[in-house]
């Protein structure tokens, strides 16, 4: 039999040639089709890959707010630095995170440089080994992601717990995909800022292994829109493009999945267990790019209290203003391209992200700089 | 009765570094004339003084310093000693020099094992002794426990430049071909499968070789054809590219298709979400070669067991942007930026 890497056979560009053509094939050039992809792992694989040059001209996708870092709003950054500031408290965080602009441009990188503690990890189980070697001291871990990365979470704080792990808490900023999707599309002050209408959504990949495709369809048949759930390799996307368009043409709006060999409707019921037994839902949450959009946040349950960073260090939500210049809100909600923002490239750059699309290699502002700026000054000259 | 120097001999096997063994007393002489002196063994060092003395012949010549803090100081394939005399006898290396004479600077936290240390100076001697250079000077420091990360080095290295010869960033030219060594990130792939937190099993080994013999072949078949030689270490190929670029004026497409990359490199950095050619080396170069020049210097590269998976991967090209574009397995074309952010701390 042979070996399936699942990477490469998913790159392939024969196979990716016969896709853009079957797309160019079916697209009808009396109209336009605008996707908003969802996830930053396919803005990701958009730029790296050079997709939309193999889609036709009429075919627009837009980057939409799934990069966890990117939709973190300024003030819960603030909120972690003023927690890494505590002398007793050392903050685990992913990697992403430590860049990632405070509202005065302060960032938990320079705060370490500074003298808070503050440990980069790469997952949860770091956190749960950094609480044991080190009694006495209050570990606080960062937690940020959407419901790929909350199990985890859910199962470390069960953990703790089993192990009475006095010193571990959890800093939480886990927030619901369907939620935000869902704010998107009823709101037509977000869904049709810069007259850009929506005809269609690529559906998360990693976040609907978890979820199912379930949650997708009251969406798909309230606001009459098709989504296709698709992994994040280039042939998946191509081809979720392939299914939009056809749903398009055919008047049709279904949740469909293309990620078949990963996400089935139901979703992972196990790690859903998990979470659902330590986390309850916001009523409301702060999103960079959609402001405050209610039920999209989880944070502890009240049994679970102690675990809560914000309870245990009485921490309190902050409301800043993001910089006036930046784009983020409007690159995030496909009403801008990154090129439209005047800071772009210019004072706004991935070694000094002013806007959050530009800190995380999934922002929309990071892969357009990373992977497409000689594409955009062609598009600045020409418009 | 004969008066012994040291009344004690070091314990090399179960002793640590004192604070005393930095402070200019008889323990520190002990230290560098029963460590230092026996791993780096020469004419230089057996004289005991402040410098080194050398004649120097007519001509040009180059002089490098590189400091060496990498974390873990032991890994697969070699350790924080031998990778800082080839890291800088490599810099030599690049500018078509032959490596001469090497110095040394320890900074060591208290506690230290020696015989730890004796592993590293000896890994050292020997690394030297392989490229035929010698290390004629040294300096030894001893902080307190916290205050260093075990041990730092810091070396200076200068070598001689052929008659004739002068290879520099800013002398590419348009239509230049892009030669590169052999495979991309083993380095950065070994060190980071040793790291506390990362830590996963593989079968890669640092590249960490000396790559003067190498140079010196390619100069031999290439000679003037060489405009740039470059090592790409921190930042991988994207930033000796990317700086070379820069300096030339010009822009660099390459061909992703044609850079080897082991399946166990390529596999790491897809799980970790990084690139092969942001990932460090420490044994490969990039050479940047006139055109007709090209095919003789590919040709000496794959003859030597250090270029023995050599390639042609791509072009100089004008470019106003200066940018690193890659045209990509899957067809498209995009940019090769530097390394943003920091992608591994600590890494040579």
């Amino acid at each position: 039999m042979p070996i399936v890497k699942y990477s490469s056979e998913f790159r392939d560009k024969t196979i990716a040639q016969e896709l853009a053509r079957a797309i160019d094939a079916e697209v009808s050039s009396q109209r336009a089709y605008r996707f908003v992809e969802f996830c930053g792992g396919h803005t990701h694989a958009i730029s790296r890959y050079g997709l939309e040059d193999l889609l036709p001209a009429n075919v627009r996708m837009i980057h939409g707010p799934g990069c966890p870092v990117c939709v973190l709003p300024a003030s819960r950054i603030d909120m972690a630095i003023r927690l890494a500031e505590r002398p007793e408290v050392i903050l685990c965080v992913y990697g992403d995170l430590m860049r990632a602009p405070g509202s005065q441009g302060q960032s938990l990188l320079l705060a370490k440089a500074l003298g808070a503690h503050i440990r980069m990890v790469y997952s949860t189980l770091d956190a749960i080994r950094l609480a044991e070697q080190t009694p006495g001291r209050e570990v606080v871990f960062f937690a940020i992601g959407f419901e790929t990365t909350t199990p985890p979470t859910a199962v470390m704080i069960r953990i703790a717990e089993h192990k009475r792990l006095e010193g571990l808490s959890v800093f939480c900023n886990h927030v619901l995909t369907p939620s935000a999707m869902h704010r998107i599309l009823e709101n037509p002050k977000i869904r049709n800022t810069g007259g850009v209408p929506i005809d269609g959504f690529i559906g998360p990949a990693h976040v609907s292994t978890i979820v199912g495709t379930q949650p997708y369809e009251p969406m798909a048949e309230q606001f009459e829109k098709p989504i296709v759930v698709a992994g994040f390799e280039p042939l998946d996307v191509l081809q979720a493009v392939l299914m939009l368009v056809r749903q398009v043409n055919q008047n049709r709006h279904e949740v469909e999945n293309q990620y078949s060999r990963a996400v089935t409707r139901e979703g992972n019921r196990r790690a859903k267990e998990e979470v659902s037994q330590v986390f309850e839902l916001r009523e409301q949450f702060e999103w960079r790019g959609l402001g405050l959009v209610p039920n999209s946040g989880l944070k502890l349950k009240q049994s679970y209290a102690k675990f809560d960073a914000e309870t245990r260090f009485a921490i309190h939500d902050l409301r800043v203003a993001d910089n006036p210049a930046c784009e983020c809100c409007a690159i995030l909600r496909g009403a801008k391209r990154p090129i439209d923002c005047k800071l772009f490239g210019n004072i706004c750059t991935p070694e000094t992200p002013i806007g959050a699309c530009m800190v995380s290699s999934e922002g929309a502002c990071a892969a357009y700089w990373t992977y497409r700026r000689v594409r955009d000054e062609q598009a600045r000259q020409t418009s | 009765m004969s008066v012994k120097a040291y009344q004690r001999k070091l314990d090399v096997e179960n002793g640590r570094v004192e604070l005393s063994h930095g402070a200019g007393g008889r323990a520190m002489a002990q230290l560098i004339s029963g460590l230092f002196h026996q791993a780096f063994g020469n004419e230089w060092l057996a004289g005991s003084n402040d410098q080194s003395a050398f004649d120097v012949t007519a001509g040009r010549m180059v002089m490098t310093t590189d400091g060496y803090v990498i974390s873990p100081l032991f890994f697969p394939g070699g350790n924080i000693g031998s990778l800082a005399v080839r890291g800088t006898i490599n810099d030599i290396a690049m500018s078509g020099a032959r490596p001469l004479y090497l110095s040394a600077s320890f900074i060591i936290e208290e506690g230290f094992r020696f015989s730890d240390l004796k592993t590293i100076a000896e890994s050292m001697g020997a690394a030297a002794c392989a490229a035929g250079v010698y290390i004629i000077a040294g300096d030894t420091k001893v902080v307190e426990r916290g205050k260093a990360d075990g041990l730092f080095i810091s070396m200076t290295g200068i070598g001689l430049v052929a008659d004739g010869l002068d290879l520099s960033a800013d002398k590419a030219k348009v239509g230049d071909r892009v030669l590169l060594s052999g495979s991309l990130g083993d380095h950065g792939v070994a060190i980071m499968s040793k790291r506390q937190n990362v830590a996963f099993q593989t079968e890669i080994v640092s590249d960490s070789a000396a790559l003067h013999s190498l140079a010196a072949a390619m100069v031999a078949a290439g000679g003037g054809g060489i405009r740039v030689m470059r090592d790409p270490k921190r930042g991988g190929l994207a930033a000796a590219l990317n700086e070379i670029a820069l300096q030339s004026e010009l822009g660099f497409h390459l061909q992703e298709s044609m850079i080897p990359v082991k399946p166990a490199v390529a596999a790491t950095c897809e799980l970790l979400g990084l690139e092969p050619i942001h990932v460090a080396n420490e044994g490969k170069l990039v050479a940047i070669v006139a055109p007709d020049s090209a095919d003789a210097v590919l040709a000496a590269m794959k003859a030597h067991p250090l270029g023995s998976n050599a390639a042609d991967i791509g072009e100089a090209e004008a470019d106003d942007h200066k940018f690193v574009q890659m045209t990509t397995d899957f067809g498209g074309r995009r940019i090769v930026d530097w390394l943003w952010g920091e992608q591994l701390p600590r890494i040579c």
